[in-house]
This record gives C-alpha cells, sequence and structure tokens, in this order.
C-alpha cells in the first residue's frame, strides 16, 4: 500500500499535469525515492492510483534508465560509460570498482551495501571519468581517489 | 568578448536569487516584451536570426510562426524547454540550469509570450540533481517576484510553469519523444506531421526549445537582433557554450562568438593535445556528429561551416581523438550508447545499431572479417534519414561512417592481425 506521505506527493504533482497518467514517472519516482527501487505491489499501487493498467505502467517503468525494478543497494553507484569518460580512463575505473566491490556491473554486495550500474554520460565531460553515487556526482575519478569516495557511504 | 549567455554566472556558479538577478539586469525583458503583440516579439526573434542550440539548428523565430494563435488558436499551448542534455560528450546546458536558472526563467517567459503559451515544463534529466533542486527554487522564486502565475505584472498574460524531473533515456531528448514522456508514457517518437507546434503535449499546440536557444531570449529583447547578430563571427548570430573534452591539456567551456574555428577552440582555450599526444580527430559537436580531422582544424563551428566540412554543429561540444585511443573502440563504445538507448520503435534503429555493435565488438576482440566493413557501410545506409522514425539512428551512423572514411587503415589493420593495436597484451 502507498504510504499517505507518497500519496500526498502523488496527488501534489497530479495538480501540475491535465491526465493522471502523466504523472506515471514522477510517481514510480517518489515510490523509488523511499523504498530504493519499484516493486510489484509498488507498481500495482500506484497503476491503480493514476488508472493506468498494471502492465501498461510496467511498460514505463522498464524503459527509464533511473527507474529500478529490482532491489539495490543502501547506496547506488552509476558509473559513467559514455564516450568521454572511455576515453580518459573508464576501463580503468570500472576494473578497480568490480575488484574493490567484489561484484560486476548490475550486481549487489553481498552485505547491500552498493549496487553498482553503468550509467550514460553524465554531462561532466571536461572532469572525466565521472560516477554518481546517490544523488552526488564525483569527477576526474582515479582508482585511488574511488577508495576514498567509496568510504563516505557506510 | 561580449558575455551574454554567461553574463549573470558567478566564479563560484551559484545562481543570484530573484532579487540579485534583477538587480544584475535581469527580467527587464519581461515587461519589455508585455508591451507588445506577441507578433512583435516572435519577429524580433526572425531577425535576431537565432538558431536552435540542441542540435537540429532551426530557426528559433520561424518555428513559433507554426503555433497557431489568436482568439481562435485551441488552448492550453504548451512550451518545454528541452533541458535533457543526454548527447554523449555534452556538458554544456548543466552550467545554464545550475548557475543561471532566471535567465532560462525569463526566456521561457518571452517565448511562451510569444506563442501564447499557458503552461510551461521544464524538462530535466533525473541526474541533474543540483540543476532541479536550484530550479525549483528559482521557478518558486520568480512566482513569488509575480513573473509567473495569474495576470503577470498586471498584462492579463498568465503562465504556470512546473519542474520535470525525467526517469532518463536519451530518447527524451528527441522532441516527440520529450512529450511521450512528460504524458507519462514511453519516450518513442511520434510520426510528423502533425508537427508539436499544431498538435504536441496532450494533443495541444506545443513549443519544444532547447536551454541554451531559450538563455538568449532575454539578450535579444533588450538589446535587440542586430546587436545580436553582431556577436557572432559568422553569417549564424550570438555567441555559443563551445565545449571539449578528450585527452586535451584544458578541457572545458567557454562563451565564445559563434563562428569560433575549431583551432581556436582547441589549441587557444583547450590548451593543445596533452604531453606526448598527436591530435587524430574530433567529434565537432556531441556523439551523434561526423569526424573532422586535421584538415578540418580552420573550420569555422557555426551551422553552415560544419556542414560544408562534412559533419554538423550539433550540440558545439567536442570530443577529441588522440592518436593513444583506439578510432574502432571508441566507435564501439559509442554504437554500444546508441544501441542501448534505440527505444526498439523501428526496425533500422534497433536492429541496425546493436548489429553495427556486434561487428565493432569482433573487430575490437580480434574476430574481425574483410567483409565486416562493407557490411558497416551497409548499415550506415540501412540507418539513413528517411528510413527511420527520428533522428537517432541516422544521428548514430554519422561517427561510424566517417571513422570508415577516415580511419579504414586502422579498422583493417584489426581485421589483419586479428587484434587490438592499441592495446599490449
Amino acid at each position: 500500500m502507498l504510504s499517505p506521505e507518497e500519496r500526498h506527493e502523488i496527488e501534489e504533482e497530479l495538480e501540475r499535469y491535465p491526465t493522471k497518467r502523466a504523472v506515471s514517472i514522477d510517481a514510480l519516482r517518489i515510490v523509488q525515492r523511499r523504498r530504493g527501487w519499484v516493486s510489484d505491489e509498488a507498481l500495482r499501487d500506484v497503476a491503480e492510483l493514476l488508472e493506468v493498467s498494471v502492465d501498461e505502467m510496467d511498460s514505463v517503468a522498464t524503459f527509464y534508465n533511473l527507474i529500478f525494478r529490482k532491489p539495490v543497494g543502501r547506496h547506488v553507484i552509476m558509473v559513467c560509460d559514455s564516450v568521454s569518460c572511455w576515453i580518459m580512463g573508464y576501463d580503468r575505473i570500472r576494473e578497480h570498482l568490480t575488484k574493490r566491490l567484489g561484484i560486476q556491473l548490475g550486481e549487489t554486495t553481498p552485505d547491500g551495501r552498493f549496487t553498482l550500474l553503468p550509467i550514460v554520460c553524465l554531462g561532466t565531460c571536461d572532469h572525466a571519468p565521472a560516477m554518481m553515487v546517490d544523488q552526488h556526482l564525483h569527477r576526474d575519478l582515479s582508482p585511488e581517489k574511488i577508495d576514498g569516495i567509496l568510504a563516505e557511504y557506510p | 568578448m561580449e558575455k551574454v549567455l554567461t553574463r549573470y554566472i558567478q566564479p563560484d556558479g551559484v545562481p543570484l536569487d530573484a532579487r540579485a538577478y534583477e538587480q544584475a539586469g535581469g527580467y527587464q525583458s519581461v515587461p519589455k516584451a508585455l508591451k507588445m503583440a506577441p507578433k512583435e516579439v516572435t519577429e524580433i526573434v526572425k531577425q535576431s536570426n537565432l538558431r536552435g542550440r540542441g542540435g537540429a539548428g532551426f530557426p528559433t523565430g520561424m518555428k513559433w510562426t507554426f503555433v497557431p494563435t489568436g482568439p481562435n488558436a485551441p488552448h492550453p499551448k504548451y512550451l518545454c524547454a528541452n533541458a535533457d542534455e543526454m548527447e554523449p560528450g555534452t556538458f554544456k546546458d548543466r552550467l545554464l540550469l545550475e548557475s543561471a536558472p532566471h535567465q532560462l526563467i525569463e526566456g521561457m517567459i518571452v517565448a511562451a509570450y510569444a506563442i501564447e503559451a499557458d503552461v510551461a515544463y521544464i524538462f530535466v534529466r533525473g541526474e541533474y540533481v543540483l540543476a532541479i533542486e536550484r530550479l525549483q527554487k528559482a521557478v518558486a522564486e520568480a512566482y513569488n517576484a509575480g513573473y509567473l502565475g495569474q495576470n503577470i505584472l498586471g498584462s492579463g498574460f498568465s503562465l504556470q510553469m512546473y519542474v520535470h524531473a525525467s526517469g532518463g533515456r536519451y530518447m527524451c531528448g528527441e522532441e516527440t519523444g520529450l512529450l511521450n514522456a512528460l504524458e507519462g508514457k514511453r519516450a518513442n517518437p511520434r510520426t510528423k506531421p502533425p508537427f508539436p507546434q499544431v498538435s504536441g503535449l496532450f494533443g495541444k499546440p506545443t513549443i519544444v526549445q532547447n536551454v541554451e536557444t531559450l538563455s538568449n531570449l532575454p539578450h535579444i529583447l533588450n538589446h535587440g537582433p542586430e546587436w545580436f547578430k553582431g556577436l557572432s563571427k559568422s553569417e549564424d548570430a550570438g555567441t555559443k557554450l563551445y565545449g571539449v573534452s578528450g585527452k586535451v591539456k584544458r578541457p572545458g567551456l567557454w562563451e565564445l562568438p559563434m563562428g569560433t574555428t575549431i583551432r581556436e577552440l582547441l589549441e587557444e582555450h583547450a590548451g593543445g593535445m596533452q604531453e606526448g599526444l598527436a591530435f587524430r580527430g574530433v567529434l565537432p559537436g556531441g556523439a551523434s556528429t561526423d569526424f573532422l580531422t586535421a584538415q578540418h582544424l580552420d573550420v569555422k563551428m557555426d551551422f553552415g561551416g560544419v556542414q560544408k566540412a562534412g559533419s554538423r554543429l550539433g550540440t558545439g561540444t567536442m570530443i577529441v581523438l588522440d592518436d593513444r585511443t583506439c578510432p574502432v573502440g571508441m566507435v564501439r563504445n559509442l554504437e554500444h550508447f546508441f544501441a542501448q538507448e534505440s527505444c526498439g520503435w523501428c526496425t533500422p534503429c534497433w536492429s541496425g545499431l546493436s548489429w553495427a555493435e556486434q561487428i565493432l565488438t569482433s573487430i575490437e576482440e580480434g574476430r574481425g572479417r574483410p567483409e565486416d566493413l562493407e557490411e558497416l557501410e551497409f548499415i550506415c545506409k540501412f540507418c539513413a534519414p528517411g528510413n527511420t522514425f527520428c533522428a537517432l539512428a541516422p544521428g548514430a551512423v554519422e561517427p561510424l561512417q566517417s571513422a570508415l572514411k577516415y580511419f579504414r587503415e586502422d579498422f583493417e589493420r584489426h581485421i589483419l592481425a586479428q587484434h587490438c593495436p592499441w592495446r599490449t597484451h
């Protein structure tokens, strides 16, 4: 069931669009912000509230890169794999992250602390390579710098 | 040079609040525009020769004239700021969103007034967390200051403005994909016609305009079309945010006169190549533009200049290829992006781009066959304009077709040696 806070936030969004369906993406993001991901149950609840079929809602949820349909760790690392970061050493950054965390891209550490995902260009190409951890952007990365960054996310 | 787009940007990047922005000269174009007829505003923008800064370069004022206006026009009409900066290698709108949000809002009020829009959305990519936060704050301040809402400055013109944080997909940057995303759907492209200017968001007349384009409008209103044309070094008017990334000494972003040459950007502003590296080529305007090489260094970075050289100005943010980076590997990286971001709506795009990625991967990993180059050339034709619903696939094959032309020997060396010459093992 959606919490009263989630419902309230979604209803606020409804005032900004002429149709209920238009709020789909905002609503999924609202749910995910509080729960980390969008479960089947949450998806059904959002679909019901916005009067969209569950299948249609899922087709939207699975289309967008930032909506997670599987559980994620406490912190989500999104490492940029696009062209400027690739030129500036993405392979080394990815290798360091996978070695340090002991997981591959798309996986979560066994202790549930980190999920590691690739992301498209983060729009900070003059400071490549770059990654985001949760809501924070980290730039001009080097393997040494990464260890210090990871320590900031217990 | 006179600063225009970066005029209000502070050294620490923290944006001016509404009052400080007003004191610095901001929001003056709003009362100015509201005293004119909407058609007069459009006429000024037309005369200024402002062209879209999102990639396509369509003349802004002309785009607005396609919107039905007057008492019989359908309402509500919409204005959308395209702040979905997802073109790899592009990092210009981030600066305007994070550090000059009121300039964008001011430009949007001017544009909305000209097309008689009722509602405006700022469509920002979800990863731009700081930009979203600052835009929301700036929009709230603009409401409080009376620049948004009902009966703006007593003019009778009303405008609501909202910030939409995207769920994230490259297709959202495509005009009609953006509209579908705002309607809460998958960001597939729509068939044109009808064009969004006539039937766009929720079936109503809509203009979608890039952030940098909109941010120019207050200045054009304040200083006039002739002044705007005079800022440029070429036939395309105004200034441009140019960026350089890759292995140069000082990657960065600069506001310069439209028509600045690739050489000046590369050598003077970016400081030339890093020590020990040589220049091999450049994607002049983001990932979906054709490579240019050393013979093109004196090309002017304006719409006509880059087109004549066989590429596109695109977003004006260049990605530099050096001699220690494998061109096949670079193109493989690009096609991986485009194949992944294809929405799957039309066959040339979803099939062609993943096919290209597979072939490039096999060449890079030492399994290339001589006939692969012909297949790649076929895919480039298969994805050409006219064969696809939108510009994603035609853009995606631009770096591929030009790499096959300028770096063909490098592809052949991979296939002959069954090995990437840039890999040490």
